[in-house]
């Protein structure tokens, strides 16, 4: 995690187009100064950076499936469940499914686990909007590199 | 039409927390009913699935803003009820 930078996702470590689902990894750093305010003495990572860490992993999803045409915006969490505690160092293991795919926006479903541990779930919604700029687009490509998102590759591959 | 129009109003009355009896064929789902665009996603979400099509927002959207149509043509209910039928023949056609 690039805490610092809001980029939440380390690596892509599985994508499905034609099953329209993508699993992630993202490891807690074991150091951060959220952590010295989340909690003092107590450090815990924030729940709603756990749902971003969703959201993100939804949002490589979309813009595999669209092939960087368009980018994906959260607009929407609904039935989010923290269901457990997680701390510094710890690796996450992120899923999501795109549940539907509408005019101009996306529906997915995602849910975070840690050693085979459910820690979160939620239903998100996407906006899916003409990338704003060229340079957004180049950038956005530069991170999927970094991450591992294989974009060109066929559907299953 | 009528069965259409009652799933649609339906679905605005659960989504939006609108009381059913206030949702008519003529509201207009913006103007009348205030729903915003977010909370539409929700009912195009909802109607997508139930009558298994794509209601095609955006294409909507683009035509307003080009001046080719007004929005009573995609949301006043019964014109939306009235879109939705020729997008689920088109689909079975």
């Amino acid at each position: 995690m690039r805490l610092e930078y809001f980029q939440l996702i380390d690596r892509i470590v599985d994508l499905n187009l034609a099953d329209r689902t993508i699993s992630s990894e993202a490891m807690v750093p074991t150091t951060s100064t959220i952590f010295e305010g989340h909690f003092p003495s107590y450090p815990l990572m924030p729940g709603v950076l756990l749902i971003e860490a969703m959201a993100q992993t939804s949002g490589w999803l979309v813009v595999a499936l669209n092939r960087f045409a368009r980018m994906p915006f959260l607009a929407a969490v609904k039935e989010a469940k923290l269901r457990t505690f997680v701390t510094p160092g710890q690796k996450l293991t992120i899923n999501a499914h795109l549940a539907h795919d509408g005019s101009g926006y996306a529906i997915t479903e995602a849910k975070i686990k840690c050693g085979g541990k459910p820690i979160c779930d939620a239903t998100l919604t996407l906006r899916v909007l003409d990338f704003p700029s060229a340079e957004l687009g180049q950038r956005m490509r530069e991170i999927a590199d970094r991450i591992g998102l294989q974009v060109e590759a066929p559907a299953n591959g | 039409m009528s069965s259409t129009f009652d799933t649609i109003a339906n679905i605005i009355a659960e989504t939006c927390d609108i009381p059913r009896d206030s949702i008519t064929l003529d509201s207009h789902a913006i103007n009348d009913l205030g729903i915003d665009s977010l909370d539409f996603l929700d009912i195009a979400f909802a109607i997508d699935k139930a009558f298994g099509i794509k209601l095609p927002l955006e294409q909507w959207t683009q035509e307003v803003n080009d001046g080719k149509a007004t929005t009573d043509q995609y949301f006043v209910l019964k014109n939306l009820s009235a879109r939705i039928d020729e997008l689920v023949a088109a689909k079975g056609a």
